[in-house]
């Protein structure tokens, strides 16, 4: 068994614009079983930070509990983390955000951890409009505790030992466009070409990002008869089109014919693009995406890539309108203004 | 592109570089793991199969496997597989018990080998196991060719090569030391079933500028003086010596100057310092017994002075270079820079010459004065002649030669026995898996990140004192360990079985160094633009599966795999597994390992 990574790495590794290569955005050793998707995806994550040129050192990583929430230790080792209480990431992002907002916040969950225990946080976060990535690591099952099943998990989805779900399950998607976000996107693990540019494209958006990723447990729920399973969600999958993140950086070279496709401009000058069933899907229309989710989960189907977006939106911070400088650049002075200034807002809330 | 055939036993040999660039296919990785588990006369009998002087090699040999070598392609440098053969020789126990045993009922087959070199010496080593009488012919005292009279003994100690020397003539090969064969003709009128020519390429080239007649006594031919030195005929050299030339035998010559009375020696060489044919490793060395090397210097002429030689005049040029990268040398308009000397060693070349073949034999020559040869039977175009070794195809290397005799071994005996010499057989392959248990492997997967580690040396002034003084001391067990863990084991190959795949991308996410691609399916130049890395080694090959359940195909670029394994760890259905490719090349007689 090896429990160390060799050091070694392709010797024409590319860099990418501040000099590093993807090794550098690399975490330590996955200790999760093998085959595990959540794996697939903390490499997606570091894929998307190496092409987006990204300093490790400014993003931060904050998790729950659960096999999901492990992984933040096997991404970006350079950065900053947090591995929180089962449920509670999202108070964490909440508080780490306000102490400083120039940070890139990536928030790593599961299913048990968000649609369970953490169902209540995870409402109120994406009301909040916070500004970060919420990642759900969706197997169906509670895998760190041995696969008992998840919220959402589906009706008739087969465990590994034969017993049928009979519970309604949570589509996180349907509830996050429900609740108001403005970014909402579905993904799988083993689709590497349509992740990467979503999280790319998330992290760029000013506001709440989430994205609910089907992400295989192999030891627990991978049978026949799970709708969680490798082989189940690959012969199910539906994209609302082909999604191109380019940064802003990047001239757009590639014209598409009229309508055969879609563009959202972020704020940061990046614009994401949808392609071929561009023109059948729109984007922007919230009711349209709730119906959009829920029909494919009626007929069985399961619709990824981006459902919902609006890049045209106001973050915790615009609608507290909270400093800019982050709480660890103030001075003590700034930080405790004293009993004159607590009286002076006293007067002002008589 | 199509799906890989692995059953091709050259696709995996391939994968293994180092035994994949030996001439003669030693399984290095093999020996490497032997000598890491301390098991010497193991890892020594796994290269006497294969290269029958290991421990002639292991200080000798042109390696060309090093080049090769994986590691090289990862990190600076690659594993010293040369020196840690020498190991394998240095710690062995006595492997008398482990020779083939010779036959005593002969098979009434009689061969005639001409020259003890290594190339012959391979022939009576693969045929006595099967009964042949052989009769070894070689115009000098005693055995090893070139290895005993041109490579000194500060670089291959005499006991060590008369050891493995004798191991090949203690099977009863019937040696006629100090008789030169003057007639091929005669030697096929004696009976022989079948000749093998194995007389190396023997003419050292001479340097015909004005002043060399003048000068003649102290103008040496480099390969006639070795001889003469390693024979005791010569014991001593002039203070300053020029040698001339920029190959392996240049810098013998001037190492050994050093060692008999030279003391101002300095190597001087036409072409610039890069591009001089002596191994990289021969030239330090050679700089490191303080000899400079003058590159870019064209000898003019012998000065006279006298009735004496005093010096030479040479003309400095510079390497220009036409578009096909052909190098031309153009003169500095410089006056001739003239250097002192007492006496001068040629070592510009070496030549083939069989003056005492006939020419009326039915043995045709070609416009090089070459015999023309199959270049995979090295049967002659007489039937009952083959040649091998630097008598071949011109002057290259004992492992050549040694490959070389495995073969024309095969072609002899076929043809002794009537059977198609053409019809060759294939090697020998076996592929077992390493699997011990669900992570673990019966090979040292972790890879470490040592740097190569320098073989001691013996104190200079000690070993300039004395020409038989070994300069290199070995690896120690120690050190051996160290170096022998820098191996990559490329011939544990990572074997995968489609049907087993779910496609989960767990291998693709954990290769250290983004060996592996799922993608659809193409030609191979637009598939090695679409990996996970850059594939611009275009002479390591890519290995593709049948396509999977969602019609791609799994793409494996073999080039800088580090054959660590963790693909085969990651992977939840054992689609990967790590399993030990055994390739050996047939020869004439088996020889256990
Ligand atoms: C100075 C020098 C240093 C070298 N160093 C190395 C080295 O470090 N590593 C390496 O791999 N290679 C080295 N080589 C090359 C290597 O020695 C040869 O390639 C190799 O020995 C060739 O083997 P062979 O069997 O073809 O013949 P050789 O070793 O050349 O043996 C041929 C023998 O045939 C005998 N012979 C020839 N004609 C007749 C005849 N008519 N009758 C009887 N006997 C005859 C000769 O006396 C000689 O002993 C070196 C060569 C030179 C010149
Ligand atoms: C407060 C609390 N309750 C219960 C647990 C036990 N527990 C640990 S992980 C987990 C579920 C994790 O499921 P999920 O978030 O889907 O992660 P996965 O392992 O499937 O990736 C539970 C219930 C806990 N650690 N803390
Ligand atoms: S138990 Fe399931 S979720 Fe946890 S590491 Fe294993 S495969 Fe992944
Ligand atoms: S053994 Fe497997 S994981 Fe290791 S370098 Fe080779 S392909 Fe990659
Ligand atoms: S880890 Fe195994 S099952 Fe997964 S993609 Fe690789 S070979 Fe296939
Ligand atoms: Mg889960």
């Amino acid at each position: 068994m090896s429990y160390i990574k060799p050091s070694f790495r392709h010797p024409e590794a590319p860099t990418n614009n501040i000099g590093y290569t993807e090794a550098d955005y690399e975490g330590a050793l996955s200790t999760l079983c093998a085959g595990c998707g959540h794996d697939s995806i903390s490499s997606a994550i570091i894929q998307a930070c190496f092409e987006m040129s990204i300093e490790p050192h400014t993003v931060a990583k904050i998790s729950g509990i659960g096999c999901s929430s492990k992984t933040p230790t096997y991404f970006l080792g350079n950065s900053h983390g947090f591995n929180s209480v089962h449920g509670r990431m999202p108070s964490v992002a909440t508080g780490a955000n306000l102490a400083n907002r120039h940070l890139t916040y990536i928030g790593v969950s599961g299913d048990g951890d968000t649609a369970s225990i953490g169902m209540g946080q995870f409402s109120h976060v994406v009301r909040r409009n916070l500004n970060m990535l919420y990642i759900v690591e969706n197997n169906g099952c509670y895998g760190l505790t041995k696969g008992q099943d998840s919220a959402t998990a589906d009706v008739g989805s087969h465990s590994k030992k034969g017993a049928v779900n009979q519970y309604q399950s949570i589509d996180l998607c349907a509830l996050a466009i429900q609740l108001g976000a403005d970014f909402v996107a579905r993904s799988f693990s083993g689709d590497k070409a349509q992740l990467v540019p979503l999280i790319k494209a998330a992290m760029s958006h000013q506001g709440f990002a989430f994205i609910d990723v089907l992400s295989p447990c192999v030891t627990f729920n991978n049978n026949v008869g799970s709708t969680k399973s490798y082989e189940f969600v690959r012969e199910h999958i539906q994209a609302t089109g082909t999604v191109d993140f380019v940064p802003m950086q990047e001239e757009i070279t590639v014209s598409y014919e009229e309508g055969a496709s879609q563009e959202v401009c972020l704020h940061d000058g990046s614009v994401v693009r949808l392609r071929k069933n561009g023109k059948d899907y729109n984007l922007r229309d919230r009711a349209a995406a709730l119906a959009a989710a829920t029909d494919h989960a009626h007929s069985g189907e399961i619709l990824t890539g981006l459902l919902y977006m609006d890049p045209d939106t106001e973050d915790l911070h615009t609608l507290l309108d909270t400093s800019e400088c982050a709480l660890n650049k103030m001075t003590e002075a700034e930080l405790c203004p004293g009993n004159q200034a607590l009286q002076k807002i006293n007067d002002s809330l008589r | 592109m199509k799906p890989t055939d692995i059953s091709d036993p050259e696709y995996f040999h391939k994968v293994v570089d180092c035994q994949y660039a030996c001439p003669a296919h030693t399984p290095v990785p093999e020996y490497i793991r032997l000598i890491a588990a301390e098991r010497y006369t193991d890892a020594y009998m796994v290269n006497w199969e294969s290269n029958v002087f290991p421990g002639i090699l292991g200080r000798t040999c042109d390696r060309p496997c090093e080049p090769a070598c994986r590691r090289g392609r990862v990190e600076e440098e690659p594993v010293a597989i040369c020196r840690l053969k020498r190991v394998a020789a240095d710690y062995k126990e006595d492997i008398a018990e482990r020779l083939p045993s010779i036959p005593t009922e002969k098979n009434g087959k009689k061969v005639a080998l001409v020259g003890a070199g290594p190339a012959s010496l391979t022939v009576a080593r693969d045929l006595m196991p099967l009964g042949y009488d052989i009769d070894l012919f070689d115009e000098q005292a005693l055995g090893g060719g070139f290895m005993r009279s041109q490579i000194p003994s500060f670089r291959l100690p005499e006991e060590v090569l008369a050891e493995e020397v004798n191991y090949v003539l203690d099977m009863g090969v019937i040696t006629h030391f100090n008789t030169y064969v003057d007639s091929l003709k005669s030697l096929l009128d004696k009976e022989y079933d079948a000749v093998f020519v194995g007389s190396g390429a023997p003419n050292g080239r001479d340097l015909k500028v004005p002043g060399r007649e003048e000068g003649a006594a102290n103008i040496h031919i480099g390969i006639n003086w070795l001889e003469s030195v390693a024979f005791g005929h010569t014991s001593s050299i002039g203070e300053k010596v020029i040698v001339l030339g920029g190959g392996n035998t240049a810098m013998d010559c001037c190492r050994t100057s050093r060692r008999i009375g030279g003391k101002d020696v300095k190597v001087i060489v036409r072409s610039p310092f890069e591009e001089m044919k002596a191994s990289p490793w021969e030239k330090e060395d050679a700089m490191h017994e303080d000899i400079p090397i003058m590159d870019n210097h064209v000898p003019v002429d012998f000065v006279v002075d006298q009735g004496r030689l005093v010096g030479m005049h040479f003309e400095k040029v510079r390497a220009q270079y036409d578009e096909n990268g052909k190098r031309s040398l153009i003169p500095l308009d410089e006056p001739h820079v003239f250097v002192e000397c007492d006496d001068v060693l040629v070592a510009i070349g070496q030549e083939n010459a069989f003056p005492w073949i006939e020419r009326d034999i039915g043995l045709e020559f070609d416009q090089w004065d070459m015999p023309k040869l199959d270049p995979q039977t090295f049967q002659s175009t007489n039937p009952r002649v083959f040649f091998g070794g630097d008598s071949a195809f011109g002057p290259e290397n004992i492992i050549t030669a040694v490959a070389h005799g495995h073969q024309a071994a095969i072609s002899i005996d076929k043809f002794c026995q009537g059977k198609d010499v053409t019809a060759r057989p294939m090697p020998g392959t076996i592929l077992s898996s390493t699997k011990m248990g669900v992570h673990e492997w019966n090979f040292d997967n972790a890879v470490t990140n040592d740097l190569r580690f320098k073989v001691p040396h013996a104190d200079k002034y000690q070993s300039l004192s004395d020409r038989h003084i070994e300069v290199e001391l070995g690896f120690d067990e120690k050190l051996a360990y160290a170096e022998a863990e820098r191996c990559l084991n490329c011939d544990v190959q990572t074997v995968f079985t489609d049907s087993l795949c779910i496609e989960c991308d767990a291998c693709v996410d954990i290769c250290p160094t983004r060996c592996i691609t799922f993608t659809e399916s193409a030609e191979e130049t637009e598939l090695r633009g679409k990996l996970s890395a850059p594939a611009n080694n275009l002479a390591q090959d890519l290995y593709l599966s049948e396509p999977l359940k969602t019609g791609r195909v799994m793409v494996k670029d073999e080039d800088v795999c580090l054959h660590c394994g963790l693909c085969a760890e990651r992977c939840p259905t054992a689609a990967w597994d790590m399993q030990k490719f055994l390739y050996s090349v047939t020869k004439a007689a088996e020889v256990q390992s």
